[in-house]
């Protein structure tokens, strides 16, 4: 066990810097191998997955909070990005800072009130904002164009449309390597070690010291601060948007894609999100059976791998990559 | 980029062999909800598609060269439908594609088509997949506007002013909701009351009980799936007399199988092909509405329906503009058949007689559709 650490550490597996270098290089590499804008596409949404992903894992992975309602902090994003941009002519590079914002506050608000009481009601209660948050899309069509969904123009940097998906890859992908270097620092502070305190037991972190309510409130805030960005370029680079994008099965999806590549493992967290996000696209056959197939997955990870794929095959290897 | 790139080849293969090239498959895309939530307008455009793509293979191609189609299921998922359509243009290298069975999927996959120059049929219904015109963008069935006007026009002849609204809170029922009160406003019809429902909904019987405490003298829905059988049902169980009106996407067997005695007296804005048996002869969809028909029951073993007949229409408009193309000596590119498409003129389909212009990507009027009544358990056209 003790070599085995030392091991990693000597080929630098185990350092947070190392592990962010290997990513960085496979999302450089990786468009090589891509023959056409589609493939890109298909990144882009790998990516951003991984982005709401990473934060929902600080949550639920490392919290042990169940949110059922992050699509809809992801369409907050989306949505009030493309709204401000478009309704009030706000530049989409100010909207999403702005709209990120305000979402991270209302996530805030939410959840002290909430996060006071213990048990899953913070599950309950983001499964009631998300689906608030649906229905009001769904329903303000002068504001919103309901069901039928938004079409965003394309952003502009002064004469260039910034329309390429190969720009916003690229742009996705540093953003994710910020995303996963503030989680993976964040999991390596105080703040991070109060979180897993708290998850193990709220009693003995308080006891501790851990203000149980704040510590959970902004890694809560910081959870959806996080999606709202992923929405946001989500409409900059797909430059449209639906309700459906904000409905309770996208975010049993995201629940899933932590669960599935190992819940409390950041890069656990960025295969899940990798792995279902890629195989309906690139494997169009399966596409009809989505839902169900994510449905299996969950079940199957949590009979024969309840840590999840990431942390399993860590093991197995014999070192502990995962964390 | 894209252009230079098909340019290229179609030059490397003329210079070939004459011959050879003129054997060259034309290929052309599709991407539809055959599975989902809208697998009732999807699942006959695809199966209409395959069969006139093969029939039109058998009798030798178009002008001596065959079709190729490459068709996908976007399951009616607006994301899905986007990146099958960015594969389409990207991967498989269509000329052409037709799709959208929705409007959200149409609306979703919009920019690749503008940006990556490839002319699309949409078969979805909303106006506003058209309205502004889009340079690349084309679409057969008559719009929710069309059916809500034709519907309001026959209330008027009717002598009913002041109705009752019960819509869908599903994107087809919101946008259909959205017309009517533009057109209302327009043709001096007072809306008295303005109800929704979910599309999971069991039973509309509270809404439509104010509905006639409002004192309606009619009720218009716009509704997919099984809730306007329901509304049928429930309008009966309060004997509500006043007449229902439904709207096109219920246009079918389907609906009549489902809601059985209830559908009585029922009034639809229909496209012909529903009862195209019972048109005058003089009627110009007639004969192509009939051949469809038959040509689809014979293969399929199922009714014909309305999103079939808007795949057909689109085909065959997109078959025009690429003969056409070819009659000219062209080279069949994304860019010629867009600008033949827009030049579509007189070509007599299913859904109606079009005539696309710069200005006008649908090329259909009021007149598309007829209304129809429920009499004896089957469609009949009214005046």
């Amino acid at each position: 066990m003790a070599t085995g650490t030392t091991l990693s550490a000597a080929i630098s597996l185990g350092a947070p810097l190392g592990r962010l270098a290997i990513l960085s290089a496979i999302l450089i590499v990786l468009p090589l191998s891509f023959p056409n804008p589609f493939f890109f596409d298909v990144a882009v949404k790998v990516g951003l997955s991984a982005i709401v992903c990473v934060g929902l894992n600080l949550l639920s992975g490392y919290a042990g909070q169940i949110s059922l309602g992050h699509a809809g902090f992801f369409a907050l994003g989306a949505y009030g990005t493309a709204l401000l941009s478009i309704k009030l002519g706000v530049h989409g590079l100010i909207a999403a800072p702005v709209i990120a914002t305000v979402v991270g506050l209302l996530a805030h608000v939410i959840a002290r009130p909430i996060l006071k009481l213990k048990g899953h009601y913070l599950a309950m209660a983001t499964l009631g904002l998300g689906i608030i948050i649906s229905i009001v899309l769904n329903r303000e069509i002068w504001l919103t164009g309901g069901p039928d969904g938004l079409s965003v123009p394309a952003m502009r940097l002064g004469e260039f449309k910034l329309r390429a998906i190969e720009f916003w890859y690229w742009i996705v992908a540093a953003f994710l390597i910020v995303a996963v270097w503030l989680a993976e620092n964040l999991v390596n502070s105080p703040a991070g070690r109060s979180l897993r305190a708290l998850h193990s037991s709220e009693i003995a972190a308080a006891t501790a010291g851990v203000d149980v309510p704040r510590a959970k409130a902004l890694v809560f805030a910081f959870s959806a601060v996080l999606a709202s960005i992923a929405g946001a370029f989500f409409v900059f680079a797909e430059r449209f948007i639906t309700p459906a994008d904000a409905g309770f099965l996208r975010s049993v999806e995201f629940l899933t894609m932590i669960v599935f590549g190992g819940l409390g493992s950041t890069y656990g967290a960025l295969v899940g999100a990798a792995i279902l996000t890629a195989l309906p696209q690139l494997v169009a056959a399966f596409a009809e059976y989505k839902h169900v197939a994510i449905g299996i997955v969950l079940i199957a990870t949590m009979i024969f791998m309840p840590r999840g794929i990431v942390p399993t095959l860590a093991d197995l290897f014999g070192r502990r990559v995962g964390r | 980029m894209r252009n230079v790139i098909i340019a290229a080849v179609a030059a490397v293969a003329t210079c070939a062999s004459g011959p050879a090239a003129a054997q060259q498959p034309i290929k052309i895309g599709a991407f539809l909800s055959s599975t989902g939530p809208i697998s009732f307008l999807g699942d006959p455009e695809m199966k209409t598609l395959k069969l006139y793509v093969d029939r039109i293979n058998k009798a030798g191609g178009v002008k001596g060269r065959p079709l190729e189609l490459v068709a996908y299921d976007d399951a009616g998922d607006t994301s899905q439908a986007r990146s099958f359509a960015l594969r389409l243009v990207n991967q498989d290298k269509v000329v052409a594609i037709i799709g959208g069975s929705s409007t959200g999927t149409t609306m979703a996959t919009i920019p690749v088509f503008e940006d990556n120059e490839i002319p699309l049929i949409s078969l979805a219904g909303a106006i506003t997949i058209v309205e502004p015109v889009k340079k690349w963008v084309f679409k057969t069935p008559a719009t929710d506007r069309t059916a809500v006007l034709r519907g309001f026009e026959h209330m008027k002849t009717n002598g009913i002013a002041k109705i009752g609204m019960l819509n869908g809170s599903d994107g087809y029922g919101q946008s259909g909701r959205e017309q009517a009160l533009k057109a209302a406003k327009e043709l001096g019809i007072e809306i008295v009351a303005d109800e929704v429902y979910a599309p999971t909904d069991s039973d509309m019987t509270a809404q439509l009980t104010r509905i006639r405490n409002a004192n309606a003298q009619a009720i218009l829905n716009f509704g997919i799936g099984a809730s306007p059988s329901i509304i049928a049902r429930n309008v009966k169980q309060l004997s509500l007399n006043i007449p229902l009106y439904l709207s096109p996407a219920i246009a079918s067997k389907t609906f009549l199988d489902n809601t059985g005695a209830a559908a009585e007296g029922v009034f639809v804005p229909v496209a012909s092909l529903l009862v195209a048996d019972k048109l005058p002869d003089s009627a110009p969809q007639k004969k192509v509405a009939l051949d469809y028909k038959r040509t689809y029951e014979e293969a399929q073993k199922e009714p014909a329906s309305y999103g079939g007949g808007a795949a057909y229409d689109g085909l065959m408009m997109l078959i025009g503009a690429i003969e056409r193309t070819i009659d000219k000596g062209g080279k069949v590119t994304p860019e010629a058949i867009r600008d033949e498409i827009e030049k579509t003129k007189e070509f007599v389909g299913i859904n109606g007689i079009f005539t696309m212009s710069p200005k006008d990507h649908l090329g259909l009027d009021s007149s598309a559709f007829i209304i129809a009544v429920v009499k004896n358990g089957d469609w009949h056209p009214t005046n």
